[in-house]
C-alpha cells in the first residue's frame, strides 16, 4: 500500500512526500442535513489530489472545512503532523493554505494587480504607522512583494491586463487571476474549487497546463474539485470519490475508474 | 495632445505605484500646492475664508475620513456628526486643560487640572480620542453588515450628541452648555479666538488637510488599503485569503474616526469658535459628509475634495443667485438646495456611483487620446 | 419601590405600549417595501411628513408652491379660501401618494435594479432629502396643526376606572387609543391582503425571488408601485396620527426614524416582528426614561432605541423573528 510508505516516485518522475494534511472522520451537518458523513482521507506533500463526485456530494463543503470556513461537528483535521485546533479562515490562510472558489470570488472594485497583491497580504507585516508615512519600510516591502507578484503574473501570462479592473474581464481570465491571487501567497497547499467549470476546451487545456506547472515548478501540493473526468484522470495522482456526503472510493485514477461503487454513482444505479 | 503619458515610463515598481504616475499630473499637483501655500494666503479675506475656504478645507478632512470607512472599507456610517462632536469636545478639553476630579482624604472631591495643550497637539489628540470612540462603535461591525450597520451607527450619532448635551464636565460646566474656543496660537500666531487673521487660520487648516490627504493616500495604496478594499468587495473571500476581518474593519473605523475627529476639532476651534452640540453636529452633518463622498466619489481621495468643494459651493452659489440676485427669501433657497442635493444623490447613484472623481477620470482618459482617439 | 412609583410605572408602560403601536405602524411601511424589493426605505419617515403636510395643505385650501410663485412673480397668494372636508382631503392625498409611488418607481427604482442594497439605501436617503425640500416648497415649512376630527385629550373612562381600582387615575390620551385601534385594523388588513388576495400572493412571490416571480408572469413594476403606494398609505396614516398629536413639522420625520431600531429588533421581513419590536421599543424607552432618566439628565428617548437595537444585534444579528443566515462561498 502506498499509504504506508514515507515517499515515492510517480510514473512521471515526481516525488510525492509524506502526509501533509489528514482529515479524520469528518462529519459536517447543517441543521438536520448531513453534508459530510464520517470521511477520512489524506493529502501528501507534492501531490495533486482530486475530489470528485456528483452534484451535492459535499465536495465544496469538504474544501470549506479544510479552509476553516465550516467547522465540522465531528472529526479532526491534522496538518503537518499535529492536530489543527478550530481556526478562523484567515488563520488557516496564514498557515499556508490558499484557494480559489467555485463562483469566482475576486475583488471586483480593484485592478488585477491589486487583486493579486492581496494574495501577499499574509506576508506583509509593516504596521499602519509605517505605511501612513510610506517612505522606507513600507515602500521597500511593497516593492519586494510587487516583484514576487510580477513573477506570478508572468507565469500565468496575464501581464497585459495588469491594470485592468477585474470587473471588466471575461470569465476565463477571471479564473486565471483568481489562481494568480492564490499563487501569490506562495501556499504550501493550494485548494482549487472547480478551476475549469464553464470553460471551453482550449481554456481547460491552458488551465490544466498551469496547474501542472504550478505543481511541477513550485512543488505546491494541490487539492482540486473537478467535474471533467478526463481532466481529473490526467492531472491527479490520487482521487477521492464522494457521493451523498460519503466517501465511496479513494486511490489512483485507475483504481477509482474500476471501482464498482464509483461506476454505480456515476452511471446511476437504483439505490435500495 | 498636451495631456499625455507617452514617453513617461516607469522603470521601477516604486515609480509605478506613486501617487501621480503621469508627469503632467505631478506638475499640476505641484502647481496647486504652490498656489495654495504661496498665493492664496496673500489674497484671502474674511468673507472667502469663512464662506468657502475654511468649510471646504475642514469638510475635506471629514470627507477623507468617511471615505476611508465607506468608500474603501465598505462600512456605511451615519455617525459622522457624532464623531465630529467627539473631536470638538475633546479638543476643547485639551486646549483648556483637562480637569480630573479625585476623592480627597477628607471625602471632598478635589479638582486637578492638567495644563492646556498647544492647539496643534490638541487637535491631534482630539483625533486620537475620536479614533478610540470610533473603534468602540465599530465593534458591532463584525456581526452586522450593510444598512444594519448604518442604522447601528445612528446609535453613535444620537447617543454622542445627547452625551455632550448632558455631560457638564465636557463643556467645563458652562451655564449655556456651549463650548467657546479661547484664543490660542501656533508658532506665535493666533489661530483660534475672536481676533485671528484670515491667512493664519487658512494655513493652519491647510496644513492638516495636506497631512490628512498624504496619510490617507499612503494608507490606501499599500497593504492596509488592500485589506480594506478586499473587505469592501467581498468580505468572505477576504477572510479566506488571510485578512482578519475584525482588525481590518476596526482599523478602518480608527483611521476614519481620527480624520473625522480632527475635522470636528478644527470645525469647532478654528471655524465656528463656539459650538452647541445639537446644532453643529446633528444628524444633518452626518448626511452632509456622506453626500460629499457620494457626489465626489466613493473610494477616492480626490473625490473627497471634489465632493467637499461641491457641497460647500452649492449653497453659496444658490444663496448668491436666488437671494442675492433674484431677491428670494432665504428659506426658499434652503429648500431648493435640499431638492437639488437629494436629486443629485439619486442621479449620481444611478449614473455614476464613483462620483465626480470618475467623471474626472473619464475626462482625462479622453484627453489623453485627444485629438486622435483611435 | 413605593406603590405610587409602581402605579406611575404602570402608567408609563401603558403609554409606552401606545407609542410602540405608532412605531410599529411606521415600521410596517418599511417592512412592506423591504419584503417586496429588498430596499430599506429611509424616506419612509419623510413620506409620513409629506403626506401629513399635503393633507393639511389640501384641507386648508393652501395654494401649492405659493411661496415659490410669490417669490418668482412678486404675487401675494396663499390659499384658495375654501376648506376641504377631511375625508375628501385624505382621498386626494392618497392619490398624490400613489402618484409619488409611480414616479419613484419610474424615475429611481427602475434604474437601480440589481444594485447592492447599500446603494439603494443611500438612494433613498437622497430621496428623503428631495422629498423634504419638495414638501417644504410645496406647502411651506411652518409648523401646522392637523385636525381631522380624531378625539383628543384625557380618556375619562380609563381615568375613572383606574381611579376606582387604585385610587390613582391613569392619564391615557384618547388619540393614542384611536391610533392603537387603527393600527391594529391596518395590520390585520395588511396581513389579510398579503395572504388572501392575488396581488398579495404576487407580492410574496416577488419577495421570495424576483427572477422566479418574473418568469411566472408577475409584473415587477406593478408590484413595486403597489407596494410603494401601500407604504404611502401607511405613511399617511402614521402622519395623521403623529400630526394630530404634536403638529406637522420636520421632527415628525425624525420620530419616524425610530422605526429603524424597531425593525432591527423585529427583523426586517417580519410583520409580527415589526409589531413586537415596536412595542418593546415603545415600552423600553418610556420605562428607561422613567427609571434612569432623572439620574442621567433626561431625554434618553433620543438614543435609547438605537442603543438597545445595537446591543441586541450584536448578539442576534438576524433580529427576533428573522431567519438565521447561513453564509456560503
Amino acid at each position: 500500500m502506498k499509504d504506508t510508505v514515507e515517499s515515492f516516485q510517480t510514473p512521471d518522475g515526481r516525488t510525492i512526500g509524506g502526509v501533509m494534511m489528514e482529515m479524520k472522520h469528518i462529519t459536517l451537518r447543517f441543521g438536520g442535513v448531513v453534508a459530510i458523513k464520517d470521511i477520512s482521507f489524506d493529502i501528501r506533500e507534492g501531490e495533486i489530489r482530486a475530489i470528485i463526485g456528483p452534484n451535492g456530494a459535499g465536495k465544496s463543503s469538504m474544501l470549506n472545512v479544510i479552509s476553516g470556513f465550516y467547522h465540522p461537528q465531528e472529526g479532526e483535521v491534522w496538518f503537518h503532523g499535529s492536530r489543527r485546533p478550530s481556526m478562523k479562515p484567515f488563520q488557516v490562510a496564514r498557515q499556508g493554505i490558499a484557494r480559489t472558489f467555485q463562483n469566482i470570488a475576486l475583488f471586483e472594485g480593484m485592478s488585477v494587480l491589486d487583486n493579486v497583491m492581496t494574495g501577499r497580504l499574509t506576508q506583509m507585516k509593516t504596521g499602519m504607522m509605517a505605511q501612513a508615512i510610506w517612505w522606507g519600510k513600507a515602500e521597500k516591502e511593497e516593492t519586494e512583494n510587487r516583484e514576487k507578484v510580477e513573477k506570478v503574473i508572468d507565469f500565468l501570462e496575464i501581464q497585459h491586463i495588469r491594470k485592468t479592473p477585474v470587473g471588466r474581464l471575461p470569465y476565463g481570465l477571471k479564473k486565471r487571476v483568481e489562481l494568480a491571487r492564490a499563487l501569490a501567497a506562495e501556499p504550501k497547499l493550494l485548494l482549487l474549487d472547480e478551476p475549469m467549470a464553464g470553460m471551453n476546451v482550449e481554456e481547460k487545456e491552458d488551465m490544466s497546463r498551469f496547474i501542472l506547472d504550478v505543481n511541477d515548478e513550485f512543488g505546491t501540493t494541490i487539492a482540486l474539485i473537478e467535474h471533467d473526468m478526463g481532466v481529473v484522470m490526467d492531472l491527479s495522482d490520487r482521487v477521492v470519490v464522494m457521493d451523498y456526503g460519503k466517501k465511496i472510493g479513494d486511490g489512483s485514477p485507475d483504481e477509482v475508474r474500476n471501482n464498482q461503487d464509483v461506476i454505480d454513482a456515476y452511471l446511476g444505479v437504483a439505490h435500495d | 495632445m498636451f495631456y499625455r503619458e507617452a514617453g513617461d515610463f516607469s522603470t521601477t515598481y516604486p515609480q509605478d505605484s506613486q501617487t501621480f504616475p503621469i508627469r503632467f499630473d505631478r506638475y499640476r499637483y505641484y502647481a496647486v500646492l504652490v498656489i495654495a501655500f504661496a498665493v492664496v494666503p496673500f489674497i484671502i479675506n474674511d468673507y472667502w475664508l469663512n464662506a468657502i475656504f475654511l468649510p471646504f478645507l475642514i469638510y475635506s478632512i471629514a470627507a477623507i475620513g468617511l471615505n476611508i470607512l465607506v468608500g474603501y472599507c465598505g462600512q456605511v456610517s451615519l455617525g459622522t456628526g457624532g464623531f465630529m462632536a467627539v473631536g470638538a469636545y475633546s479638543c476643547y478639553k485639551f486646549m483648556t486643560g483637562v480637569d480630573i476630579w479625585l476623592m480627597g482624604a477628607d471625602g471632598q472631591m478635589i479638582q486637578y487640572a492638567l495644563p492646556p495643550i498647544n492647539i496643534f497637539f490638541s487637535v491631534i489628540l482630539a483625533g486620537l480620542v475620536t479614533a478610540a470612540v470610533g473603534v468602540l462603535f465599530g465593534l458591532p461591525s463584525l456581526r452586522i453588515k450593510g444598512f444594519y450597520l448604518a442604522v447601528a451607527t445612528l446609535a453613535a450619532q444620537f447617543f454622542l450628541v445627547w452625551l455632550f448635551n448632558k455631560w457638564e464636565w465636557a463643556y467645563n460646566y458652562s451655564a449655556s452648555g456651549q463650548i467657546n474656543a479661547p484664543t490660542r496660537g501656533f508658532l506665535g500666531v493666533d489661530v483660534t479666538g475672536p481676533a485671528t487673521e484670515a491667512w493664519a487660520t487658512y494655513l493652519f487648516c491647510l496644513m492638516f488637510v495636506i497631512g490628512s490627504a498624504v496619510l490617507a493616500r499612503n494608507l490606501t495604496r499599500g497593504s492596509v488599503g488592500r485589506k480594506w478594499m478586499a473587505i469592501r468587495d467581498m468580505d468572505i473571500a477576504a477572510e479566506i485569503i488571510g485578512v482578519n476581518p475584525l482588525r481590518a474593519k476596526l482599523s478602518a473605523f480608527a483611521v476614519s474616526s481620527f480624520f473625522v475627529g480632527v475635522s470636528g476639532a478644527l470645525f469647532f476651534s478654528v471655524y465656528l469658535g463656539a459650538v452647541e452640540v445639537g446644532e453643529a453636529f446633528g444628524i444633518q452633518k452626518s448626511f452632509l459628509v456622506l453626500f460629499m463622498i457620494i457626489i465626489g466619489g466613493l473610494g477616492s481621495i480626490f473625490g473627497s475634495f471634489a465632493g467637499a468643494a461641491f457641497m460647500v459651493l452649492l449653497p453659496v452659489l444658490l444663496k448668491n443667485t436666488l437671494v442675492g440676485t433674484l431677491g428670494w427669501p432665504t428659506d426658499l433657497a434652503a429648500h431648493i438646495e435640499f431638492i437639488i442635493v437629494g436629486a443629485l444623490i439619486v442621479v449620481f447613484l444611478i449614473l455614476e456611483p464613483h462620483g465626480l472623481a470618475q467623471l474626472w477620470r473619464v475626462a482625462k482618459e479622453k484627453l489623453r487620446l485627444w485629438p486622435f482617439p483611435y | 419601590m413605593m406603590p405610587d412609583q409602581l402605579l406611575f410605572a404602570m402608567e408609563v408602560t401603558l403609554n409606552g405600549l401606545m407609542a410602540g403601536v405608532l412605531y410599529a405602524l411606521v415600521a410596517l411601511g418599511f417592512v412592506l417595501i423591504f419584503k417586496a424589493s429588498g430596499i430599506f426605505n429611509y424616506a419612509q419617515g419623510v413620506m409620513a411628513l409629506f403626506a401629513a403636510l399635503t393633507l393639511v395643505g389640501i384641507m386648508d385650501g393652501q395654494v401649492p408652491f405659493s411661496h415659490l410663485i410669490n417669490a418668482m412673480f412678486g404675487t401675494d397668494i396663499h390659499d384658495f379660501g375654501w376648506h376641504v372636508p377631511a375625508v375628501l382631503a385624505i382621498a386626494l392625498t392618497m392619490v398624490l401618494m400613489v402618484g409619488f409611488a409611480w414616479l419613484v418607481n419610474r424615475l429611481v427604482l427602475r434604474h437601480l435594479v440589481n444594485q447592492e442594497p447599500i446603494i439603494l439605501f443611500m438612494a433613498t436617503i437622497g430621496l428623503a432629502y428631495f422629498l423634504e425640500g419638495f414638501g417644504d416648497i410645496m406647502w411651506g415649512s411652518d409648523i401646522k396643526k392637523l385636525d381631522v376630527g380624531l378625539p383628543q385629550g384625557l380618556n375619562a373612562f380609563i381615568d375613572d376606572t383606574t381611579y376606582g381600582w387604585f385610587g390613582y387615575g391613569f392619564f391615557i390620551d384618547n388619540l393614542d387609543i384611536v391610533a392603537t385601534v387603527i393600527a391594529a385594523l391596518l395590520v390585520t388588513g395588511l396581513v389579510l391582503f398579503s395572504q388572501y388576495t392575488k396581488q398579495g400572493r404576487a407580492l410574496r412571490a416577488v419577495a421570495d425571488d424576483h427572477q422566479a416571480a418574473l418568469s411566472v408572469g408577475i409584473s415587477l413594476n406593478f408590484i413595486w408601485v403597489l407596494v410603494w403606494s401601500v407604504a404611502g398609505f401607511v405613511a399617511l396614516v402614521a402622519g395623521i396620527m403623529w400630526g394630530a398629536k404634536s403638529g406637522v413639522q420636520f421632527s415628525l420625520s425624525l420620530i419616524a426614524l425610530k422605526a429603524l431600531p424597531v425593525l432591527m429588533l423585529g427583523g426586517f421581513t417580519s410583520i409580527p416582528g415589526a409589531i413586537v419590536g415596536g412595542l418593546i421599543i415603545g415600552v423600553g424607552e418610556k420605562l428607561f426614561e422613567f427609571i434612569a432618566g432623572p439620574a442621567l439628565g433626561g431625554a434618553t428617548e433620543n438614543w435609547f432605541a438605537y442603543v438597545l437595537a445595537l446591543l441586541f444585534l450584536v448578539f442576534r444579528p438576524q433580529g427576533l423573528f428573522g431567519e438565521k443566515i447561513i453564509e456560503r462561498v
